[in-house]
């Protein structure tokens, strides 16, 4: 059996089979030497991250349940103000409904997610610029240059527009990255969009999480 | 604003031990490119906005290959991968998405089997399924042959040289089905497709261009993005393709392999032409 030493600066990926973990594990390890995949089998651990990752791809009520092991310890890590980064579908399981699917999600964010509108191509697929609302830690170092890897077919609405940092404009101005407290969300992949998504992983990890 | 992709696409020689990139074929002689990692870092470098993978060699013993290349990819680029060529199941799909792969591209086993999308799709999210389709013109010379393609359904398509029909070829362009591309592409969306990358088969190779007519076509026919294949040849196809088409991506090979250009110079080209891409 693995003895594992806590020490400062562990980040944890959420691995409960939404897609493949690979390249945001990459992503993590070229910016912190630290990082931990949480399974069913070491939920616990979870209570020793000081940052939680949860990625994904895939439908909303199929990452819900596949969640639902997690939540609990999740949901009491978070609460203790340990910073947490939903991408993409993680992004949107933070909401409290989607019209995806039936499920409740996680709620940390008041809002809902919605179907793009169906006169633009679906999913929405490709590189897309941001245009930034407030200021943030996590996109430290982003311009509304910079473009990001978006991969989806429903998007997040916050019900209050304070948690919203940055959007992109798709037929609709969509948003693609919230923040309310330290529960982050990002709509685009940064695992997936080269050096400017690795800048944000890094913010993540050494500006939020501090490690 | 969403950028149109450039997509270099990497034909795999996995023959070889680690696997090549082929360059093209001269008298005879397979001439490659470099190593399959060392030059994915060099397009990710030039700001490639994807990279695709053709297994060609495609056989059932190199499986394991592609995905040790997909997986030296994938630990230094971090941008989306595609990996096409002999996917013919879940479980060889599901060998490249734990290398690393984002999106595995399906042609063959498709049209052998519709129920491969369905079951791709539903299993690993539409983002991740492409459906790769390679259209031969038939032209349609005579009234007698354009009354036997109404009556057998086919969709015609007026071009400058002809009203014809596409057909749906496989094996790289050496067997051809009779299935109508135009009906497959929109059949392919509703089993759930996530994307199409539409290849010209009377252009491919040639350095022509990208055949416009056919990928305006399958464009207006279905709502998921369609990445135009086949012809390019210089950077003004690539602006002619966005320009003509609602193609969301133009994919090239041999005018990266060889040089010619860089990603970043047609970039700027096309950015200086008013079309709006990552650079």
């Amino acid at each position: 059996m693995a003895i594992i030493i806590w020490s400062a600066g562990m980040i944890a990926i959420v691995d409960y089979g939404m897609g493949n973990i690979f390249s945001i594990y990459n992503g993590l390890k070229r910016v912190c030497d630290r990082v931990m995949l949480i399974n069913t089998a070491n939920i616990a651990d979870l209570r020793g991250a000081d940052g939680i990752v949860i990625p994904g791809v895939g439908a909303f009520d199929d990452g819900i349940r596949h969640l639902k092991p997690f939540s609990d310890s999740l949901l009491a890590v978070v609460e203790s103000g340990v910073p947490l980064l939903g991408i993409c579908i993680g992004m949107q399981l933070l909401f409290e409904v989607s019209e995806e699917g039936e499920e409740q999600g996680l709620g940390l964010i008041p809002g809902r997610v919605v179907r793009l509108p169906s006169f633009v191509r679906v999913p929405h697929m490709g590189w897309n610029n941001l245009h930034l609302h407030r200021y943030s830690e996590l996109l430290e170092g982003v311009t509304e240059s910079d473009y990001f890897y978006f991969v989806h077919s429903y998007y997040c609405m916050p019900r209050n527009n304070a948690d919203i940092v940055a959007s992109v404009d798709y037929g609709v101005q969509l948003p693609a990255v919230v923040n309310r407290a330290n529960i982050y969300g990002v709509q685009f992949h940064p695992e997936k969009s080269s050096r400017k998504g690795l800048q944000i992983l890094a913010n993540f990890v050494e500006r939020i999480c501090k490690c | 604003m969403l950028a149109k992709r450039i997509i270099p696409c990497l034909d795999c020689d996995l023959g070889v031990p680690g696997g090549r990139v082929v360059k093209g074929v001269e008298f005879h002689h397979i001439r490659y490119a470099g190593i399959p990692w060392e030059l994915a870092a060099e397009y990710d470098e030039q700001g490639a906005d994807e990279l695709v993978f053709l297994d060609i060699t495609a056989s059932h013993e190199r499986r394991e290959t592609m995905a040790n290349v997909i997986e030296k990819v994938a630990t230094g680029v971090f941008i989306p991968l595609t990996v096409g060529g002999g996917i013919r199941s879940i479980e060889d799909a599901r060998r490249v998405f734990n290398a690393g792969a984002d999106k595995v591209s399906v042609n063959t086993a498709a049209l052998k089997n519709p129920e491969l999308v369905n079951a791709l799709s539903n299993r690993f999210g539409s983002q991740a399924c492409v459906v790769a389709i390679d259209a031969k013109r038939r032209y349609l010379r005579s009234d007698a042959e354009l009354k036997h393609a109404e009556e057998d359904g086919r969709e015609i398509v007026d071009t400058a040289n002809g009203k014809c029909w596409f057909e749906c070829s496989f094996y790289g362009g050496r067997v051809f089905t009779g299935i109508d591309a135009l009906k497959w592409a929109k059949e392919v969306e509703d089993r759930g497709a996530g994307e199409i990358l539409l290849t010209s088969m009377d252009r491919d190779g040639t350095k022509d261009g990208y055949d416009l007519d056919l990928t305006a076509a399958v464009c207006a026919r279905v709502n998921i993005p369609v990445i135009a294949s086949g012809g390019c040849g210089l950077p003004t196809h690539i602006r002619e393709v966005f320009m003509h088409t609602e193609a969301s991506a133009a994919l090239a090979a041999s005018i990266f392999h060889y040089k010619e250009y860089t990603i970043k110079e047609i970039k700027q080209y096309l950015l200086d032409n008013g079309i709006h891409v990552r650079l």
